[in-house]
């Protein structure tokens, strides 16, 4: 029974990180169809955000939660500005540009702050199931991505905000036609897309080990749950989390952690190779 | 005049579509223009709004010198624009996309959403349906109901009578008369002789990007006298 428990929050704890790390990058797919290959780098910042401002003495919660979600957010109105306007439509050059800015960025981190880890302490303590051991960080996460996802519901579902986006993702012309810019719809969805990686940073730095590299561990698991959901940003982003971060912990706990994500990257490969637009091209078309 | 066109010119690409357009449209008139498939009607109409660049010429709307202005900039200032193939959001509910007629506006206003369906009462009943899941004559009457929430001081109206049954096109005429005497402005761009000699003032004739004549509604009704101007007939 405890283990049940335990393997059963293990689960909750990687569809958790994976709705965490994929949510910028699925956003930012969904709305304009540009992948982001620099999105690790922006959970990099995120966490350098957090780990930087609580070794100044801010509290931890609001570096994660407030800090790091502003200042990338910040960074990736900077960089929609600079490079990703001329790159609309463009997916291949798109690719290009943005795994060319994660190496500026991995470059500039290193140059900075040492190619070193730093990091936080976890902000909660522990708690005891039978005879294991397990950290309330877990629902603490899960709790983060919920409201995340719920956020992102409410806000594109029932605000004109919303409205808006939805409208310019399926027809951006339609939309200027009414009056709307377009190109301002991008830059404020490119900004809300990195300010939820920055958050995603945030929360993992507590758990993961802070280097300027550490984007290149999150970045394929993002890519395969965004690819493998498709275009609707929330169903899509839900359901491939779901079934891959399953995949993921009972493999890990069927095999050894390292099959686990082996296992989890093949069922993304056949996942890919039956429904090749994603999980929400087939069942949740249309869908947010 | 509400709306002043130059020599312009346009097209795609490097391939030529409008060889220097020249009209004009006053203030509360309904201008029909005329043409065959392929004569530059819609790219007349997307060069007007600013979604195709003018490579000469130029466009004057209320005054202003709007021919480098982008499409949202255009709407903003009072140019609607109910394009070809109606371009409704598929996936945004009917109300939704009677919304976006207003997104350029700082608040919704809800009187107007109900002042505009007291006009379209087909679509009264379809206010929760999917945009996409519409027949083709709803879709038109959503379009031109989505165009006027955005309160257009002109409005271009893109080849309405294609795909529609005829029941909806006369509910489209009574509409937009109804319209005239609020004050709208109209340029009407069709192929239909019976549709467009109902609604305009005056007909110009497009012929390969460029206005070729003028014909007034009475005259589009004698078979001849299209023909000759437009290799049309009237059957």
């Amino acid at each position: 029974m405890d283990i049940a428990i335990i393997v059963g929050l293990d689960v909750v704890s990687g569809i958790a990180s994976l709705v965490l790390i994929s949510a910028g990058l699925a956003v930012i797919f969904g709305m304009m169809k540009i992948i982001n290959l620099a999105h690790g780098e922006f959970l990099m910042l995120g966490a350098y955000a957090t780990v930087l401002s609580v070794s100044a003495g801010v509290n931890i919660w609001i570096a994660m939660l407030v800090i790091a979600p502003v200042f990338v957010g910040l960074v990736g109105v900077i960089v929609e500005r600079c490079l990703i306007r001329f790159l609309y439509g463009r997916l291949v050059d798109s690719m290009l540009a943005t795994w060319g800015l994660s190496l500026v960025i991995v470059g500039g981190t290193t140059m900075i702050f040492g190619n070193t880890i730093v990091g936080v302490s976890s902000p909660l303590g522990g708690f005891q199931v039978g005879a294991y051991q397990s950290s309330l960080y877990t629902p603490f996460l899960a709790l983060m991505a919920l409201l995340l996802m719920t956020a992102v519901f409410v806000v594109m579902r029932y605000t004109r905000a919303g409205l808006i986006a939805r409208a310019v993702m399926q027809n951006p012309d339609m939309a200027a036609t009414l009056g709307v810019n377009p190109a301002r719809v991008y830059m404020a969805t490119f900004g809300i897309g990195a300010a939820m990686s920055g958050l995603a940073g945030g929360l993992l730095a507590p758990i993961a080990g802070v280097v300027p590299t550490m984007g290149a561990a999150f970045i394929a698991k993002a890519f395969i749950t965004v690819v493998g959901g498709g275009t609707s940003i929330l169903w899509g982003l839900i359901s491939a989390s779901g079934l891959f971060g399953f995949i993921n912990q009972i493999a890990a706990f069927l095999t050894t952690p390292v099959f686990g994500e082996v296992i989890l990257f093949i069922a993304a490969v056949i996942l890919i190779r039956m429904l090749p637009t994603g999980i929400s091209g087939r069942f949740f078309k249309g869908r947010l | 005049m509400i709306l002043e066109v130059d020599a312009l010119r346009s097209g795609y690409g490097r391939i030529p579509i409008l060889a220097g357009v020249t009209l004009s449209v006053a203030e509360g008139e309904f201008l029909g223009v005329l043409g065959h498939n392929g004569m530059g009607k819609t790219t007349l109409m997307n060069t007007l709004m600013g979604h195709l660049p003018a490579t000469g010429g130029t466009v004057r709307f209320k005054g202003q010198d709007v021919t480098q202005q982008p499409a949202h900039t255009r709407a903003l200032a009072g140019l609607g624009l109910v394009p070809q193939g109606r371009q409704i959001f598929p996936d945004l509910t009917v109300q939704e996309n009677l919304r976006m007629g207003m997104a350029g506006s700082k608040t919704e206003d809800l009187e107007l959403l109900d002042d505009i369906l007291g006009l379209f009462p087909r679509l009264q009943r379809l206010l929760d349906r999917r945009g996409g899941a519409l027949s083709g004559g709803e879709q038109q009457l959503l379009a031109l109901a989505r165009c006027l929430c955005a309160q257009p001081k002109l409005m271009l109206l893109d080849e309405p009578t294609e795909g529609i049954q005829p029941s909806i096109l006369e509910e489209i005429v009574d509409t937009l008369k109804a319209l005239r005497e609020r004050g709208l402005s109209l340029v009407l761009v069709e192929q239909n002789l019976e549709f467009i000699a109902a609604l305009s003032g005056r007909v110009l004739i497009i012929q390969k990007g460029m206005i070729t004549g003028e014909l007034s509604p009475q005259e589009l009704k004698n078979p001849e006298t299209v023909a000759e101007f437009v290799g049309m007939t009237t059957a």
